[in-house]
């Protein structure tokens, strides 16, 4: 495939990126490797990767560092592989612009939904006036909500919330960034809201509340939205 | 009953020597200053076994010089008449001397047979956790190991079915091979002390249902049962340690419980009796895990959770780290937990949290 999406793969362990070369390529995609940050950065700005697949743990550099230089220039989707599941980490790359995160050991149908996600959110031209998930339509023009065909009604900060996840459909976002895109600055820590609007808003969204298929709980870090 | 505080124990043998001796002036016409000076060594023998050496030899020197001093004639000199009363004296001394060393001598060596005995239990220890360790990644790793021996055999002809089968046991085996690494990798951050909570609002009932959604394979054999109402308020709980914590008892459940048995989660708060206008009160949060299994034998629910331990004739294996995970991060975030028997044979795990609550609707609603 000449039009294939590129991805830069930033590893040290050889295991992982053998895994991944096998997977990715087999899945149609192009790569790229580095086995440090330094050679990292240096390929990322050679190539201009479509997607950038980063090591959190890497011998030259801390991954965290690297992720903060890329993303200087850089623009396309970053997506964090690493072991140290710590949810402080995986928040902290998040908050310096890191697309998602998947922490080792992963499963691979989880690794290509994401690498799909992040780029079809990156490079996809269309920008929906009407958005269908499950049973439900969202109209961004009208903002009007429809359950098979029933309006729903929903609050202004319901609605809001709801959009802000629908337009970042498979991509996780931070409590904190949530709360300061819905609440404002002020807000970035009162966790009780999010909460309790996210618990409303999946009474009215979701077929089985307590066993959500579109808000979904990132535990520790935040909410993703799944539209499938 | 050892008394700790130095000082305190120079004060137990002066007050303790001066009652008798006080006790003893009251009777002093009435009995020989021989029973006093008996009296007294039995003091010293006494206090021998609970105090230190210092403080026993002042004991005894000061009853030798109570006893002259009081009780030998003449009384209030420390002079004696009689080379009799001399003798007894200085053998008295010398007795109640003997008998302080010796309590000392025989308190060291006991003192060193309890070291010696917990270097065993240590090493007890240390076996058993070889022992179960080996046993819970040893499997996986050989099941991964064989079954891929298997897939490469090029003489053999395996069926499509044989060959998925294969694939799913080195799944399986990976996973399981994944929760023990995690358990240890969590055993080893509670050790080093290095879990700080961070104590952030929590939807119980949500983390309950992620909680039970994420074991919905290890589940699927059992009568799951969550009471939790929507009223409830948010609890401040770490959602992280909180997840581990119910993971492992509803995994637990899942394992030593038969096929078809309830396994009831259920979320409660006591409600707070003196409300103060405040937002945020100090209320208990309860979580029970109860399930209709066999229980635990009663004789060996103290040890539950303690690291390493496994039911004497539990054939389901494990690290025995999963409850003893459990407890340490109830604890680091200041709650309780119990294990009981119920009524019915089953085990109720119960955990209770003295945490910040904050009522959902007075989050603002707009």
């Amino acid at each position: 495939m000449n039009n294939a999406f590129s991805i830069l793969i930033v590893d040290d362990e050889s295991q992982i990126r053998k895994l991944l070369e096998i997977t990715l390529e087999a899945n149609g995609y192009k790569l790229l490797f580095a086995v440090n940050a330094k050679d990292g950065i240096t390929m990322a700005a050679s190539h201009q990767p479509d997607l950038i697949l980063l090591d959190l743990g890497l011998p030259d550099e801390d991954g965290q560092f690297v992720l903060k230089k890329l993303r200087d220039w850089y623009q396309n989707p970053i997506i964090i592989l690493s072991v140290k599941n710590t949810e402080e980490e995986i928040v902290k790359a998040l908050d310096s612009g890191a697309n998602d995160f998947l922490t080792k050991p992963f499963r691979t149908q989880e690794l290509l939904a994401r690498i799909r996600t992040a780029l079809r959110n990156n490079f996809s031209q269309t920008k929906d006036t009407i958005v269908t998930f499950g049973p439900i339509t969202v109209d961004f023009v009208s903002r009007v909500i429809k359950v098979n065909d029933e309006i729903l009604k929903l609050t202004a900060t319901e609605y809001n919330l709801l959009t802000l996840l629908l337009k970042n459909d498979g991509r996780v976002l931070t409590h904190q960034y949530i709360l300061k895109e819905i609440w404002g600055n002020t807000y970035a820590e009162q966790t009780q809201y999010l909460r309790v609007f996210v618990a409303q808003l999946r009474k009215k969204i979701e077929t089985d509340p307590n066993r959500p298929k579109h808000i979904l709980t990132e535990s520790g870090i935040g909410y993703r939205f799944n539209s499938s | 009953m050892l008394v700790e505080n130095k000082s305190n124990q120079y004060l137990i043998s002066f007050f303790s020597v001066a009652t008798i001796s006080l006790l003893g002036l009251v009777f002093r016409n009435v009995v020989d200053y021989e029973i006093i000076g008996y009296l007294l060594l039995f003091l010293v023998s006494i206090l021998a076994i609970f105090l230190e050496i210092k403080p026993v030899l002042l004991a005894a020197l000061l009853s030798a010089l109570a006893l002259d001093f009081l009780f030998i004639k003449p009384y209030y000199t420390l002079h004696i008449d009689n080379a009799q009363d001399a003798l007894l004296l200085l053998l008295f001394f010398i007795i109640t001397l003997i008998n302080a060393v010796l309590t000392h001598k025989i308190k060291r060596m006991q003192k060193a047979i309890h070291i010696k005995e917990t270097r065993a239990n240590t090493m007890k220890l240390y076996n058993t956790l070889l022992d179960s360790l080996s046993h819970e990644l040893r499997t996986p790793i050989a099941t991964i190991i064989g079954s891929i021996d298997t897939l490469q055999q090029e003489n053999v002809n395996l069926s499509k079915e044989s060959k998925a089968n294969l694939f799913n046991e080195i799944e399986k085996a990976s996973i399981k091979l994944n929760y023990q690494v995690e358990n240890l990798l969590n055993m080893s951050r509670l050790e080093s002390g290095y879990i700080q909570p961070k104590l952030d609002w929590c939807d119980s009932k949500e983390l309950i249902y992620n909680v039970c959604t994420r074991l919905t394979d290890e589940l699927q054999h059992h009568k799951l049962i969550i009471i939790a109402e929507d009223s409830l308020p948010l609890f401040k709980l770490d959602y992280g340690l909180m997840e581990q914590i119910l993971y492992n008892l509803i995994y637990n459940a899942s394992q030593y419980t038969p096929k078809g048995a309830k396994i009831q989660i259920e979320v409660r708060y006591d409600v707070d009796t003196d409300f103060d206008s405040h937002m945020n009160l100090i209320k208990q949060c309860i979580i029970t895990v109860t399930d209709d299994g066999y229980g635990f034998p009663e004789e060996e629910i103290d040890k539950a959770f303690d690291k390493f331990y496994r039911l004497q004739n539990s054939k389901t294996g494990g690290t025995g780290l999963g409850l003893s995970i459990v407890k340490g991060f109830v604890e680091a975030q200041h709650g309780t937990i119990k294990l009981s028997n119920t009524e019915n044979g089953g085990a109720v795990f119960e955990m209770i949290f003295e945490v910040d609550c904050l009522a959902t609707n007075t989050v603002e609603n707009e």
